[in-house]
């Protein structure tokens, strides 16, 4: 019997490739391309008065130059807003090209195409653009108070107001035996792929078709805008996303500027045409996340069970907003995680600042909505002087109150519904897992030695697998090689290897004869795209229910060729048997070949197949009416609304008395994404996300000047941690399956990132004994925090 | 992040990379690891209109221990010798451990692969290990040109941010970092926001004791607090004090009000000063510990009783 493969860690079969320099990036194509490189702002804010190129026009390799003025029709307008929303009033995006006035560093204002990149570069440098500069808006407490606008004709800077509510939240906490403030603040930070973004495109003006290569996290959408914003009909255009070199958000962001200027040139040159995005540009016109100001009021019993929650949050979007207001949606909706709130109250301002753009980075608003809510859960424990989990567990909601309906909208515009989870299990796994419950004696030791401990722990729930749909091909190859295909894309995550473990389980044929494409339109036309941990969910079961058809369309060829009952038949190694009849089989690879009856013969496959090869009712068509040739099917999965994950993280921390650096002694996940497809790829994706945690909480941030200068746009001084930053990460599942999809998956691809900055800060509490409301949070700042005497560690329960 | 257009030299000796230098004058750059030159020229904040690559001259690769004419051994090190190199060198790391102790927190192993000590130098970093090194040390560097030798002093080596005393033309063909007087042991410490990321502050530090296990004499040194690197002689501070009692805590908060450190984004000054005094007093007692265990440098003679040299390729 084939073994199933579903539920086993095998290894990821895209490695040997990846890992051996196999790996075929954007930049890795056409290399007689020509190169572009920009012209972006050097102002945060600032009127263009005069662009100049007269010094560039002699330099040896320039092959053409754009500024605002050469664009036409549709390229000459905005930017698209991708997701709309009524309660963003005055979303703003910009032109692909700076048109008049700039709104942050790094804005493209000229388009130079060049034999090669350095020649780009040197005529980039000889351009002369004269700016008028505005004074700018940078930072959150400068955007709040409307001083000075980005828009001009946005007032206070407000892109979106919005509030959520469930209850009376402010009379719930009037009336509440306790009442806590708290004022909070999450730092910016960004997905920083290792690969940046980059686009190729050459037009092939015999077949008037365009075809792009893009990194992108959603090819099917690249394709639509670019044939939108170019006026080609979209069947003219292919748009594949080849290996990608990590995403995280910000590459589901489209079209960018440099996705239809490079296919624009590529169609005025007649020439290939690329562009690669070097780390500059990354850091400062690709887009970041995470900039929060919060101010939560809390009312709650002497239990510590909550009775109302109402959350202020002011989140900066940057200069445009071009991806809507996603990510405080997610936030003020994700922040309740695993409890009850009693009563809720959310209200959001969305605000613009001349600063890059925000768009979703992995988590999308969930880790300022886990420290909101984490943050809270331990200033309760500490007001009452409980235990942090017996908070937690009294606030949780139970598993036989699942589905569980907050009376809210989540991001799909759905009713926000938990389907399933087990938080009290969870939870005692993770108690379990760090020792929670020793740690006070850990503590004692380690006080005596004169060392410096703290505990944290913090939970999250995820909202994974939105909507609308993903679908997925499945075809049986007369070789028997199963081929499968799915719109959305790869950036790293194994869906070569999960895919082909669920199809490879439907069809029972071993996993290694199932080759998976994916994010190429000329191979799956409609998707959505790979973001909010989704992938697994849609595509998986897509291609799951593809798996079914073809099995069931196998059944039924095969019985006719076996001359048996389609239902005593089963798939197995390749082949269709009868049940419990050895020797009566047929191979699939046949039963492809019968289910494709031929005219001509190229080779022996399908010779067998041709009209003369075998027995044959005369009477019957060779195709039966409503049956289709070949042994292949398309499925779609769309699911009611959103399946939701969930997670707890506990960390151990030791501050250095003397020095204040963090080191982080042992980090606990405890996880549950439904039924796993392989526990080795949820690992990795786990370890990743904790590694983008720890980089959010202790090192990573975007430090502006109040030019609106990013200050540390590389990797040297933007410490996205290295190996030896990232701690030995000891994880345990739960498996509690969806109910909403067939293969019960929920989502795992952002789990591990959401709670890193709030267990973090909780374990660096417990062990300073001082407030930490603020992160990410360095040694410099636990220096100070320590000497504005906020704490008092050696007093510290 | 590409950089501007450069005639690119490969000479085959000193001379003629001296030569070379003479003629492109102020236009020109040496070339050797690239680790700190190649990303200026990527973001082009340098821009030479000349590379003069020294990494095919012949025997500029050694790490050598040698008697000095004034008697004291020192390690010396030629222009292409890596880190790495000199991090695994035996002999060297006898000779002056401090060496070794710092180089450990110079960069990632891949860079210091590449990066040459020597580079490193004259590149003056200010929170570049070894400039502190040499200068705790009392080291210097050898520059040659087609004008002729010179020996430079630490003391006068370094001469602003990102600046030392090589002229255009000059090529630094080794650097020399003494081995301390018997009986010193050595340390270094720093605190960086990464592993292996330059420090926010580092601290070298020298302790020499007598045979009553007192402090005979002391020395600091300091990264990532100026824009040169601070030696400070803190032995009248410790007034020969026996180990024992030695208040290393106080001398530690002596040093870090003779420096003047600055605020960036990773650090204040503040913090930048408190960690100078807490990582002063972790270094000299590191040292004087291993002083007292006999960890301490050895001359040349010890090493090998005679002079002798190791061509590292
Ligand atoms: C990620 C990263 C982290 C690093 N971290 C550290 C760290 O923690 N501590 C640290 O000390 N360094 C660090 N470095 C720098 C590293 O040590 C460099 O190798 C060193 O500073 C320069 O050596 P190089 O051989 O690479 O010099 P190059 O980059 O080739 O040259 C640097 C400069 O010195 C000049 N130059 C070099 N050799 C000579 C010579 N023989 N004669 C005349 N001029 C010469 C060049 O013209 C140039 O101006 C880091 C580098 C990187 C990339």
């Amino acid at each position: 019997m084939t073994t199933r493969t579903v539920g086993e860690p095998i290894p990821r079969a895209e490695d040997p490739r990846l890992l051996t320099g196999e790996g075929r990036y954007v930049d890795d194509i056409g290399g007689d391309a020509l190169e572009v490189a920009f012209v972006r702002s050097p102002h945060a804010h600032a009127r263009i008065v005069d662009i100049d190129v007269m010094d560039a026009l002699d330099v040896d390799g320039l092959v053409a130059i754009y500024t605002y003025e050469d664009l036409r029709d549709r390229m000459a307008e905005p930017l698209p807003i991708l997701i709309p929303h009524p309660g963003l009033t005055h979303g703003r995006t910009p032109y692909v090209l700076a048109k008049d006035e700039v709104n942050h560093v790094g804005e493209p204002v000229v388009m130079v195409v060049a034999t090669d990149r350095y020649v780009a570069e040197d005529v980039c440098d000889r351009i002369a653009v004269e700016y008028d500069p505005l004074p700018p808006v940078v930072g959150i407490e400068a955007a709040r108070s409307a001083a000075l606008l980005v828009h001009d004709d946005v007032p206070d800077n407000v892109s979106a107001h919005l509030v959520q509510e469930s209850g009376d939240a402010p009379s719930a906490i009037a009336q509440a035996p306790n009442v806590l403030e708290l004022d909070l603040e999450i730092e910016r930070s960004a997905s920083t792929p290792l690969e940046g973004r980059g686009v190729h495109a050459r037009w092939d003006p015999d077949d008037r078709s365009l075809r792009v290569y893009t990194s992108t996290q959603a090819s099917t959408s690249v394709r639509a805008a670019v044939a939108a914003k170019l006026e080609l009909p979209a069947d003219r255009v292919e748009v594949i996303a080849p290996d990608v070199g990590g995403g995280f958000g910000v590459k589901i962001v489209h079209p960018w500027p440099e996705e239809v200027l490079v296919p624009m040139a590529a169609i005025r040159l007649g020439r290939a045409v690329k562009w690669t995005e070097d780390r500059r540009e990354h850091f400062v016109s690709s887009a970041h996340e995470r900039g929060q100001f919060q101010h939560v009021r809390v009312g709650f019993d002497d239990d510590g069970r909550l009775h109302g929650l109402d959350v202020t949050v002011w989140h900066d979007n940057g200069a445009y907003t071009p991806y809507g207001i996603i990510v405080p949606i997610i936030t003020t909706t994700q922040l309740l995680g695993p409890y009850k709130p009693g009563a809720y109250r959310a209200e959001f301002f969305s605000l613009y600042t001349n600063t890059l753009t925000v768009t979703p980075y992995r988590g999308a608003g969930r880790p300022q909505g886990c420290f909101a809510m984490e943050r809270t859960m331990d200033a309760i424990a500490e007001h009452l002087g409980l235990d942090r989990v017996t908070v937690r567990e009294r606030n949780f909601i139970q598993p036989g109150e699942m589905p569980y309906d907050h009376g809210l909208t989540f991001q799909d515009g759905r009713p926000l519904i938990y389907d399933s989870g087990d938080y009290p299990a969870t939870l005692e796994k993770l108690k379990k897992l760090i020792g929670w419950d020793e740690f006070a004696e850990y503590r004692a030791a380690a006080r005596a030695e004169g060392r410096r401990v703290g505990i944290g722990i913090a939970c999250y729930v995820e909202g994974t697998g939105v909507g609308p749909y993903e679908g997925g091909f499945v075809k049986v190859e007369t070789d028997g090689t199963v081929v499968v295909a799915t719109g959305l894309t790869t950036q790293g995550q194994g869906h070569q290897t999960v895919f082909a473990q669920v199809v490879a389980d439907e069809l029972g044929v071993p996993v290694d004869r199932v080759v998976v494409t994916t994010g190429d339109t000329r191979r799956f036309g409609y998707a959505v795209g790979t973001f909010a941990s989704r992938a697994a969910v849609m595509s998986g079961n897509a291609v799951a229910l593809a798996a079914r058809q073809v099995k069931e369309k196998a059944l039924r060829v095969a019985g006719e060729a076996l001359e048996a009952d389609p239902r005593d038949l089963e798939l197995a190694d390749g082949e269709v048997r009868v049940k419990g009849v050895p020797g009566a089989s047929v191979p699939l690879s046949t039963v492809a070949v019968l289910s494709n009856p031929l005219r001509y013969a190229f080779d022996d496959e399908a010779k067998r197949a041709t009209q003369f090869a075998g027995p044959s009712d005369p009477e019957k068509p060779p195709v039966a009416e409503g049956d289709e040739p070949g042994l292949e099917a398309t499925g779609y999965y769309s699911p009611p609304r959103s399946t939701f994950a969930n997670g707890m993280h506990a960390a151990i921390v030791e501050t250095d008395p003397d020095t204040a650096e963090i080191s982080i002694l042992r980090y606990c996940v405890v996880h549950d994404c439904g039924t796993l497809i392989n526990p080795r790829i949820v690992e990795g994706q786990i370890h990743g996300g904790v590694a983008q945690g720890v980089g959010g909480a202790l090192y990573e941030r975007m430090v502006y000047d109040d030019a609106g200068q990013l200050l540390n746009a590389s990797f040297m001084d933007f410490l996205m941690p290295y190996s030896t930053e990232v701690p030995m990460i000891e994880t345990d599942h739960l498996q509690t399956p969806s109910p909403l999809n067939p293969l019960g998956i929920k989502g795992a691809g952002e789990a591990g990132v959401i709670p890193g900055a709030a267990v973090l800060a909780s374990a660096i509490e417990d062990a300073e004994g001082i407030r930490i409301s603020r992160m990410p949070i360095s040694p410099s700042e636990l220096h100070d925090l320590r000497r504005e005497g906020h704490g008092a560690a050696d007093e510290a329960p | 992040m590409k950089p501007p257009g450069f005639t690119y030299h490969r000479p085959q000796t000193v001379e003629e990379a001296l030569d070379v230098l003479a003629e492109v004058g102020p236009e020109g750059k040496v070339i050797a690891g690239g680790q700190s030159l190649v990303p200026m020229m990527n973001m082009r904040l340098a821009a030479p209109q000349h590379l003069v690559d020294i990494n095919h001259l012949p025997d500029l690769g050694f790490v050598q221990v040698e008697g000095q004419d004034d008697g004291r051994s020192g390690v010396r090190v030629g222009a292409t010798a890596r880190h790495a190199d000199v991090e695994r060198d035996h002999d060297a790391g006898r000779a002056v451990p401090l060496l070794q102790q710092a180089l450990a927190c110079v960069a990632h192993p891949t860079i210091r692969n590449r990066g040459t000590t020597v580079g490193s130098l004259v590149h003056a970093d200010p929170a570049g290990e070894l400039t502190a090194v040499l200068a705790l040390l009392g080291g210097s560097v050898e520059l040659r040109s087609t004008r002729g030798t010179r020996t430079v002093p630490a003391t006068e080596f370094f001469v602003g941010l990102l600046e030392s005393c090589v002229e255009p033309d000059e090529l630094a063909t080794s650097a020399l970092f003494p081995v301390p007087v018997p009986r010193t042991g050595s340390s270094w410490v720093e605190v960086a926001r990464r592993n292996g990321d330059y420090a926010l502050c580092g601290v070298g530090a020298l302790v020499t004791i007598d045979d009553d296990r007192r402090v005979r004499a002391a020395r600091t040194a300091y990264v990532s607090v100026g824009p040169t690197p601070v030696v400070l002689d803190v032995t009248d501070e410790l007034d020969a004090a026996p180990l024992h009692t030695a208040d290393w805590a106080t001398v530690g908060r002596w040093a870090a009000e003779q420096l003047t450190p600055g605020d960036d984004i990773h650090a204040t000054a503040h913090y930048r000063k408190h960690l100078a005094a807490v990582l002063t007093e972790r270094a000299l007692r590191e040292a004087a510990g291993r002083a007292e265990r006999g960890e301490s440098a050895e001359s040349a003679e010890q090493i090998d009783g005679a002079t002798r040299a190791r061509r590292v390729s």
